[in-house]
């Protein structure tokens, strides 16, 4: 048995309650060492167990024609075709770029790149959500956006993948959280694909990538706080470094060994390091693992057993090779100038063991670490008094439609992205058909000459306004944003923000939240593969607004015809297609430069009518009888236009309808499309394109350059 | 023709940069450790971030091993293409003039940005016009062009600057305007822009494109001569 | 011995790092900054000093642009204390003497 038992209030000082430790001593009938109390606090922490949410997220759907791998790997695939799967999961970073945000969104980035290549794809793509507080008033929210932004930069440039979209949005309950989500997309032919189960007692763990330091050693480092002196600074946690360069020697040398048949399965380190990837492997496989602590290349000296096993030091990935193969595995990675160190081996004893110089440091079952842990039952109350206080109001309500627009166009919400995506590669790996700004989804062209599109969406103010509508639009923007360019949805990832999951409202918030999110996912027939749960997103003043963030991936035939967001020729006819008239006041874009309430309750959803708008737009573009389609969001159809004219740099002439309201709102369901008349017959047609300005007869008239100095500047001015 | 694109450890757009060679002509990728150019008609230092970008852009590539060969090869009248890191990388190396500083605005930058061609007396540029405009992307931290007065008075009576951002385009506060230069002997070729990103209207403008053109032109009327 | 090599861009180089830093100081409320330059620093262990000059104009430093400074450094008993806040004045002049890179 292990030496060194740790003293029984420690596990309080690592987040466990005292009826998770006593399970704990009840199931290895004797007290944990401290590595291994060190161990298990981090795999029944929220962030690896998920024990708030497990429950509620079996009620989404997870299975459809297309997915070759679903939720649990280290990314879900879906099939597009020729042999290819396309990899993707979006993940958040949030608490480590609140703390340093360009290194803490660096290495999110690279966390997710990891997660995708550990399947054996190729990282092709990226997209980021980002939440901050305003802008305006929040000097902390420009300095966060600023270098949250040029740490996505420089960890996607460097490493030679494109940020191909995104979104982000201000608001002020996430001013003293942000959030900082990344997503990546990957490439690979079904045959590379790679599970992480560990498997073949016998075989070799290897270690490769970066040393192992002190980095992102959290709670666990109470462990050694008898030890640590105050005037230690050596040994205190340190912020995880992101080094892209190694990564890309990684990424690229990972490749190679899997197109060599060389590695039997492989997984990234991420959160809770050595400790987590070794468990799950395990827990995949049905087999045991023996690690040798002393075998692991350190950065630093006189690391514990318990340093090693929870360091996050960034950049490393861990494979089973078998033992005649190892040779094989040192000389690619030389090659790749990347480490690469036997540490282990696959054992049938179902145990994790932890040795360090012929000493036990670690001895635990593997469904102790993995499966053990309890999970929660959330107990929901819909809350009785609004969460949030309504925002400051910048506009009386009195002003005129066009100025309405103006400010609209202006605001950090809506305002031009470019100022951002400026920062970052869009066309590294030549794919990319359609940049950000070109169209409502990024287009990446495949090897077989179809493409996949890829959009990443999610309003929290509306979900704060209405949890289950405020979620399931998330999930049909996204579609909606897919249908512009021509592409029919696959499958979706999503990471779900939210506030301490143990308070009654915020449990509520959740539960909706997946339940829209559910809904949606069947009306439209597209599954989740894959996901992360970042909660415990609060500040005294209360929760963030609930964010779920949803990233779709779809497939569409002909790139050639990809759609385009902005009006391009004189004559056209512009045509409405979908529902508009449900749209209204309640948490849009206006009610919150009014300063409205943050309440409800959202338009309903029709779910025919919104499929069959998304079916009859995604014909139109792929019959490529279209010139633009844009999706009507944030701001109402009057911005939607707006962003039309901008981006053609043409004018338009359109009656609305009668009864809508030029900006509410209604997102998912309708869209603007423009083309030759003939081409739109059977739709409602309410206007043309030509000129050099937006009029709205009766209600508003501005030059297109106009909208557009609005639009470039709202962002601009705070970076 | 035959084209090889180095790889470093670090390396971004090297297939993205074979891919465009192709568009002319074969094109293989040179590894950085093997001094074998593969008999190759024309080299492209491509772009992305060598070794990191660590010291100094450029700094640690130019000591490569395969970069002695290039040296070499564009000694004895070899087309040497840089593109972005690789111009970084033949400044460092002093196979071209002058050296690049960050970018005045201290970010990355990526931007589709109009160039002027300011000289086509090179294999790099003979198939454009004087003063044609070329749509090509820029996307770097590190590219404000700079030469001390005297190189730069020399750079422009031996009209060794190819490439100029047009009239309100300089992205990054370049001397000049300029975007590319080639060395005396005119066989050698930098650029920050990035033509190979700039060849396939599936995925934008393609005002790289001449320059491959010419490229394959220039080696082609060689051949053709020597044969 | 231990030497550290200060790195900075030549005087006359538009220096936009210096600048920016020029600018951000007095509206923090410090006055009479003039003359921001920023630039890297180097140190490494070194067996025989009299390479140093060679290191920095073929790999540490681009004579181009840049100037530079080898200095000697002392070992230093608690790393921490010295590291941060400004350098120590009165600093050992390098090998032999402080040279600028030609």
């Amino acid at each position: 048995m292990p030496a060194n038992s740790a003293s029984p209030a420690k596990h309080r000082e690592l987040g466990l309650t005292d009826s998770e430790f006593e399970l704990i001593v009840e199931g290895l009938h004797r007290e944990p060492s401290d590595t291994e109390l060190a161990m298990l606090s981090l795999m029944w922490s929220e962030h690896c167990s998920y024990k708030h949410s497990k429950k509620l997220l079996r009620r989404l759907p997870t299975e459809g024609p297309a997915v070759l791998m679903g939720p649990g790997e280290n990314a879900g695939v879906v099939d597009v075709g020729g042999g290819l799967g396309v990899a993707f999961k979006v993940e958040s970073h949030n608490h480590p770029s609140a703390v340093e945000p360009f290194q803490g969104a660096a290495t999110g980035v690279g966390g997710i790149l990891r997660d995708v290549f550990a399947v054996g794809a190729r990282p092709i793509a990226v997209l980021d959500s980002l939440r901050f507080g305003e802008p305006a008033t929040s000097e902390r929210s420009r300095y966060l956006l600023d270098r949250a932004v040029g740490g996505i930069g420089h960890y996607g440039n460097s490493i030679g993948v494109p940020t191909v979209g995104g979104e982000i949005y201000f608001e002020g309950s996430y001013e003293q959280n942000c959030l900082v989500n990344a997503m990546c997309l990957g490439l690979a032919p079904h045959d590379r694909l790679i599970r992480s189960a560990a498997a073949g007692p016998g075989n070799v763990l290897v270690l490769l990538g970066a040393l192992t330091g002190r980095d992102g050693i959290g709670g666990a480092s109470v462990l050694a706080s008898a030890e640590f002196g105050e005037a230690d600074e050596d040994k205190r946690p340190s912020v995880q470094i992101g080094d892209p360069f190694a990564e890309k020697k990684l990424l690229e040398c990972c490749l190679e060994l899997l197109d060599s048949e060389l590695l039997v399965s492989l997984q990234d380190l991420g959160a809770a390091g050595l400790t987590s990837s070794s468990s799950e492997m395990a827990a995949k496989g049905g087999v045991g693992l023996d690690i040798d602590c002393s075998r692991v290349p350190l950065r630093e000296p006189d690391l514990e057993p318990f340093e090693i096993m929870v360091s996050e030091s960034q950049e490393r990935m861990l494979c089973v090779v078998e033992p005649g193969r190892v040779d094989e595995v040192i000389a690619v990675c030389e090659r790749w100038e990347t480490l690469a160190t036997p540490i282990g081996e696959v054992t049938n004893s179902g145990r994790l063991r932890v040795l360090s110089g012929g000493e036990v440091a670690a001895d635990l079952p593997v469904e102790i670490l993995v499966d053990d842990c309890p999970l929660y039952d959330l107990a929901p109350e819909a809350p009785a008094a609004p969460l949030y206080a309504p925002p400051p109001a910048v506009l009386t309500g009195r002003e005129s439609a066009t100025e309405s627009l103006l400010a609209l166009l202006a605001s950090a919400n809506i305002a031009s992205r470019r100022p951002v995506f400026e920062q970052y590669d869009p066309v590294v790996q030549s794919r990319t058909v359609r940049r950000p700004d070109d169209a409502d989804a990024a287009v990446l062209i495949l090897p077989t000459g179809e493409a996949i599109a890829v959009a990443i969406d999610g309003n929290g103010r509306r979900v704060a306004c209405d949890p289950r509508r405020g979620a399931a639009e998330a999930v049909y923007e996204c579609a909606a944003n897919l249908a512009c360019v021509g592409a029919t949805p696959l499958g979706l990832t999503n990471c779900l923000n939210f506030g301490n999951p143990e308070k009654p409202h915020v449990a509520w918030q959740l539960t909706e939240a997946v339940d829209g999110i559910a809904e949606a996912c069947d009306a439209l027939g597209v599954p989740v593969v894959g996901g992360n749960v970042s909660l415990y997103n609060e500040a005294p003043s209360g929760p963030i607004f609930p964010t779920p963030v949803i990233g779709m991936v779809g497939r569409l035939p002909d790139p050639e015809r990809a759609g385009r967001l902005g009006f391009a020729t004189a004559g056209d006819a512009i045509a409405l297609v979908g529902e508009l008239t449900a749209a209204g006041a309640a948490g849009s874009e206006l009610a919150k430069l009014r300063g409205a309430a943050v309440a409800g309750p959202l338009p309903p959803m029709d779910e025919h009518a919104v499929r069959d708008a998304h079916g009859k737009v995604r014909s139109l573009v792929n019959a490529g009888a279209l010139h633009n389609a844009h999706d009507i969001a944030e701001g109402g159809i009057a911005v939607a236009l707006a962003e039309c004219c901008i981006a053609g740099s043409i004018g338009a002439t359109v009656t609305l309808p009668e009864g809508i309201d030029p900006f509410a709102e209604a997102p998912g369901r309708a869209f603007i499309v423009s083309g030759p008349e003939v081409a739109l017959r059977g739709l409602t047609i309410i206007g043309r394109v030509g000129g050099d300005e937006l009029e709205l007869p009766g209600r508003l008239k501005l030059a297109v350059s106009d909208l557009a100095a609005a639009r470039e500047r709202g962002l601009a001015q705070y970076l | 023709m035959k084209f090889g694109v180095i790889r470093f450890p670090g390396s971004c757009d090297e297939v993205d940069a074979q891919l465009a060679c192709q568009r002319v002509g074969e094109a293989v990728i040179l590894w950085h450790r093997d001094r074998d150019l593969q008999g190759v008609d024309a080299v492209v230092v491509p772009g992305g971030f060598s070794y990191g970008d660590y010291l100094r852009v450029g700094a640690i590539a130019r000591f490569a091993p395969v970069m002695e060969e290039v040296a070499e090869f564009a000694q004895a009248g070899g087309l040497v293409l840089g593109i972005c890191n690789g111009f970084q990388v033949l400044c460092e190396a002093g196979l071209l003039p002058g050296a690049l500083l960050p970018n005045v605005s201290l970010r990355f930058i990526f931007r589709q940005v109009e160039l002027e061609v300011a000289s086509t007396d090179s294999p790099f540029t003979r198939a454009s016009a004087l003063g044609d405009r070329l749509s090509i992307p820029v996307k770097h931290t590190t590219g404000r062009y700079y030469a001390p007065d005297d190189q730069l008075a020399r750079l422009k009576s031996n009209d060794q600057v190819l490439l100029r951002y047009a009239q309100g385009q300089n992205p990054n506060g370049s001397l000049d305007d300029i975007a590319g230069v080639c060395n005396e002997g005119r066989n050698v070729f930098g650029l920050m822009p990035h033509p190979e990103h700039a060849v396939d209207p599936l995925t934008g403008p393609t005002g790289g494109l001449p320059i491959f053109e010419s490229i394959r032109a220039h080696v082609g009327e060689r051949t053709r001569a020597l044969a | 011995m231990r030497a550290r090599v200060l790195v900075r861009p030549k005087a006359g180089i538009l220096d936009p790092q210096g600048q920016v830093v020029e600018r951000a100081l007095p509206a923090l409320g410090f006055s009479g900054v003039r003359n921001v330059h920023v630039g890297r620093l180097i140190e490494l262990d070194v067996e025989d000093p009299a390479q140093l000059p060679e290191m920095c104009q073929r790999l540490l430093t681009n004579p181009l642009i840049e100037d530079y400074v080898v200095e000697r450094v002392e070992p230093v008993e608690s790393a921490t204390a010295d590291s941060i806040g400004s350098l120590p004045g009165g600093q050992t002049p390098g090998v032999g003497e402080s040279q600028d890179a030609s």
